[in-house]
């Protein structure tokens, strides 16, 4: 299936050339495949939180890879959303930790809200629910990532509601990996 | 009130900056270092200082650096495991947002012991706001003549450069960090060779924690003995600890080795009791990994004794008996936990995170989740119980990587010390699959 905010022949932006040129100083001339899964991350930003095979041929053609090197790889890790997403993707958090501190509620309450299961997205586009595995923040469980921004301790309705609301007021495009995006993000 | 070598400055206003840093005795490692010692003096006094490696392993880290091949016109790498996905550990992005400089003042000072021109900083996906942190925090080590060409005039040169992973807890595995880092899967790799002898790009390469690496400036700035002298026996120096589940003050703190376990749980310096004035269940020491623990057995050894958070006296008796000081992640249950779900939740973690090379660890991850569900759920029977514990001992040490030992531990440690529980699920279906319902029963401690 083919994205409806990817062109049909997708290409990268300058500002993602002049990142992606940078990017490859990193690594031996002979090694850029070490570059991949970075440019999976702009590549994701840059067309609509998603990476369609076109897009992955795309960053397959800008590596010298054969097209198989980026799918096996895409594939792979569970940052890449390999079919389109709503407008935010709420990563929520289900391990131990979280689960101890009521991340089951919290699914559940996000499913009640947004009308979408885990997996989907909301009917109005707007939030697609992921639930992932240790987000690294276990000591303000339960938690919830939306793309670079952690959401920590929404244990409560009121929190939970507060980072809905700030989401759907958000002005959306997509967030580069090498912008500034101007989220604050709460510190334990 | 014990030291603290690490996070001293971390509440500082503008400590993430290379000005308010440097103000605050930042980078002297690197000046004593690079214009004092050779770079064989600084790994000798990172073996004096006895640090273990802290990312879980605990393996000794001078010793590993001793280990790295160096064959003449070779390159050779230094690589920061900032892969922080271990269930219950939360440090190193805590230590990396606040203090990105501590890392990168530590990376230098490591790359100029190794002999490393070219370093990296391998960090989760999840944490790209964490890579920016570190870039701006690069780029300012750049512009002050801490990194590139003939650093502080020494003829010492380095590139240090921040990658970031895709989402996989098997990159944390040291191998499988660098098949990532090379662009590919994270598939651990067979060992031999291990990494000193053939790592990044089949060059040598040591693979250290975000803390370790961190470790090294004050190991440097106050000699490895001054360092070892803190801690107790061969658990030297100062720990962060990530506290988290029931606990009345969740959160990181840095501690000096040796700290009964007893007041790291009910300190008011520390995680302050548990939660809503009830009872403690339940510990796991060192990240969900590491074999669970009751509350009777966290508090004393084997011996009576009272247990101290050191890498000994946690695994003391053993790793079954005992636990493991592992990453410092350290998730309290408290009395109303349910075990058989909490071994279920791991379990699922571990499945969902198992790369697949492995049969056993691929197909024993799917069975230990899909029984321990059904056990959860009220669909179990008595010999499942029995099942999931050999299902976990055919994976134990049956795999390339710890992924699988990762794997059977919690299961195998919760049906030691919990069976009652699990025959409970069996016998009282109704009652144990109730929201919120607890088994009366206590804790076997064996």
């Amino acid at each position: 299936m083919e994205s409806t905010t990817a062109p049909v022949k997708p290409q990268f932006s300058e500002a993602a050339k002049a990142e992606i040129a940078r990017l490859l100083t990193h690594y031996p001339d002979d090694r850029k495949k070490s570059a991949l899964l970075p440019l999976l991350h702009i590549a994701q930003a840059e067309f609509g939180g998603w990476v369609s095979p076109k897009v992955q041929d795309l960053v397959a053609e800008t590596l010298g890879l054969k097209p198989i090197e980026v799918y096996e790889v895409s594939s792979f890790y569970t940052m890449f959303n390999l079919k389109p997403v709503g407008k935010h993707v709420l990563e929520i958090c289900r391990t131990g930790p979280c689960m101890l501190r009521g991340s089951d509620e919290l699914t559940a309450n996000l499913e009640r809200i947004t009308g979408a299961k885990v997996g989907e997205t909301s009917p109005d586009g707007m939030f697609t629910l992921k639930e992932v595995e240790c987000l690294a923040a276990c000591g303000t469980a339960p938690i919830v990532q939306v793309r670079e921004k952690y959401y920590e301790q929404l244990d409560s309705p009121e929190a939970v509601d507060a980072m809905l609301n700030e989401l759907r007021n958000m002005v959306h495009r997509p967030l580069l990996p090498w912008e500034q995006t101007g989220l604050q993000h709460t510190q334990q | 009130m014990g030291r603290k070598l690490l996070t001293e400055h971390i509440n500082v206003p503008g400590i993430d900056t290379f000005e308010v840093y440097r103000q605050h005795g930042g980078y002297r490692s690197v000046e004593k270092a690079l214009k004092t010692m050779t770079p064989d003096e600084v790994v000798e006094e990172v073996k004096k200082s006895g640090l273990r490696g802290r990312g879980g392993a605990g393996f000794p880290t001078g010793m590993k650096w001793s280990f790295l091949a160096k064959p003449e016109g070779v390159p050779r790498h230094l690589v920061c495991n900032a892969d922080e996905s271990e269930p219950g550990t939360f440090k190193d992005r805590h230590l990396m947002s606040k203090l990105p400089h501590l890392l990168i003042e530590g990376m230098i000072t490591s790359s100029y012991a190794l002999g490393a021109n070219t370093s990296y900083i391998y960090i989760r996906g999840e944490l790209l706001y964490v890579l920016r942190i570190l870039e701006k925090a690069i780029a300012e080590a750049y512009a002050n003549g801490f990194l590139g060409k003939n650093i502080l005039g020494s003829g010492y040169d380095l590139d240090l450069h921040v990658h970031p992973g895709g989402g996989a807890y098997i990159c944390g595995e040291e191998t499988a960090l660098l098949e990532s880092l090379e662009g590919k899967r994270g598939n651990p790799r067979n060992k031999p060779p291990f990494p000193a002898v053939q790592g990044l790009y089949a060059r040598p390469t040591v693979v250290n924690n975000v803390e370790s690496i961190a470790a090294v400036v004050p190991i440097i700035n106050e000699g490895g003995e001054e360092y070892a002298k803190l801690g107790v026996g061969k658990s030297t120096g100062t720990k962060l600890i990530s506290a988290c589940g029931h606990l009345n003050k969740p959160g990181i703190y840095e501690i000096e080795l040796g700290v009964p376990v007893e007041e790291f749980i009910y300190s008011d310096e520390y995680c302050g009791g548990i939660w809503k004035g009830r009872d403690l269940k339940a510990v796991v020491a060192g990240g969900s990994s590491v074999p669970i623990l009751p509350k009777e057995l966290i508090l004393k050894t084997a011996a009576g004794e009272s247990r101290l958070m050191t890498y000994e006296s946690l695994s003391d008796g053993g790793f079954v008996t005992g636990t493991m000081l592992g990453s410092g992640g350290f998730i309290a249950m408290d009395e109303t936990t349910c075990i058989v779900r909490n071994t279920w939740n791991f379990s699922r973690f571990y499945h969902h995170e198992s790369c697949g090379q492995c049969s056993p660890c691929r197909e024993g991850t799917g069975w230990l989740e899909k029984v321990l569900h059904r056990l959860e759920h009220g669909h179990g029977n008595m010999h499942d119980i029995d099942l999931i514990v050999s299902v976990a001992k055919q994976i134990e040490g049956n795999t390339i990587c710890p992924l699988g030992e990762a794997a059977a531990w919690p299961v195998a440690a919760a049906v030691r010390h919990f069976r009652h529980e699990f025959e409970w699920h069996v016998t009282n279906r109704q009652e144990a699959t109730r929201p919120g319902a607890v088994y009366p029963g206590k804790a076997v401690l064996v």
